[in-house]
């Protein structure tokens, strides 16, 4: 089997009124299931997908934020967020929802996936994957 | 736009026989479905379809297959976590299926 190539999503658009958010983690929950080590940062408006208690009743979508507690399940453990983002907004940690994955070598210990970057770390990340996809 | 028949009602479906609106899913017409599907269910149909139902409600989208599998594992043990005796359950794929008569969209990445 060749080296697994590392993924990272961009996630830079408020999750409703465009269709990027949705599409961005649909395609993340099928890529997840290749070969992959898939990891997601959200950054800009891309912060407000993570927001706690969305009610999305208004905008005459879906509702879908309760799919990003699911990409534990798909072994998408890494959710950076650049914490510059937040405070531009308004937003602390505290206001995202409570995302985790469960480690099965400890019990299933649940373990947070969300990850506060800096703008600097994030850039790091984003030179240290193979493929990098900005929705 | 053709539709299930339950209790003299015409239930819509898209072509593939997915619920038009899942908000009109009833144990009643899983069994209308299940039979449109020459599936004949039993305890272990039904477990997997409440599941589903459970994952969907909790996370508003209905799990892969290598997601289902790993999820029974964990809820009842190895022997019902099994992707071979789910596809036993369900011929035309545990997921693909299985959502169908629980009403679900089809999950995603499914072609």
């Amino acid at each position: 089997m060749s080296e697994m190539k590392k993924f990272l999503y961009l996630n830079r658009k408020a999750p409703y009124g465009t269709i990027y958010a949705l599409e961005s983690l649909e395609v993340v929950l099928i890529g997840a299931a290749f070969e992959q080590e898939v990891s997601l940062a959200f950054l800009d408006d891309g912060v407000f997908q993570l927001m706690n208690n969305q009610d999305a009743s208004g905008t005459g979508m879906k509702g879908f934020s309760k799919t990003y507690r699911a990409l534990g399940d798909y072994e998408v453990r890494k959710l950076y967020v650049e914490t510059e983002s937040l405070a531009l907004r308004g937003l602390a940690v505290d206001d995202l929802m409570p995302i985790t994955w469960e480690d099965e070598d400890e019990d299933y210990a649940e373990k947070p996936s969300i990850i506060p970057v800096s703008k600097a770390e994030l850039a790091e990340l984003i030179a240290g994957h193979d493929v990098v996809l900005s929705f | 736009m053709s539709g299930y028949q339950l209790n003299g009602a015409v239930i819509a479906h898209d072509e593939e026989g997915y619920l038009t609106d899942i908000g009109q899913w009833t144990k009643d017409l899983a069994s209308v479905i299940a039979k449109a599907e020459n599936i004949d269910m039993n305890e272990s149909h039904w477990e997997v379809v409440n599941f589903l139902r459970d994952y969907y409600e909790e996370y508003q989208i209905a799990p892969a297959v290598r997601i289902l599998v790993k999820e029974m594992t964990k809820k009842y043990g190895k022997e019902k976590g099994d992707q071979k005796a789910l596809y036993e359950l369900f011929p035309y794929g545990p997921a693909k299926q299985a959502c169908k008569i629980a009403g679900l969209p089809k999950p995603t990445g499914c072609v």
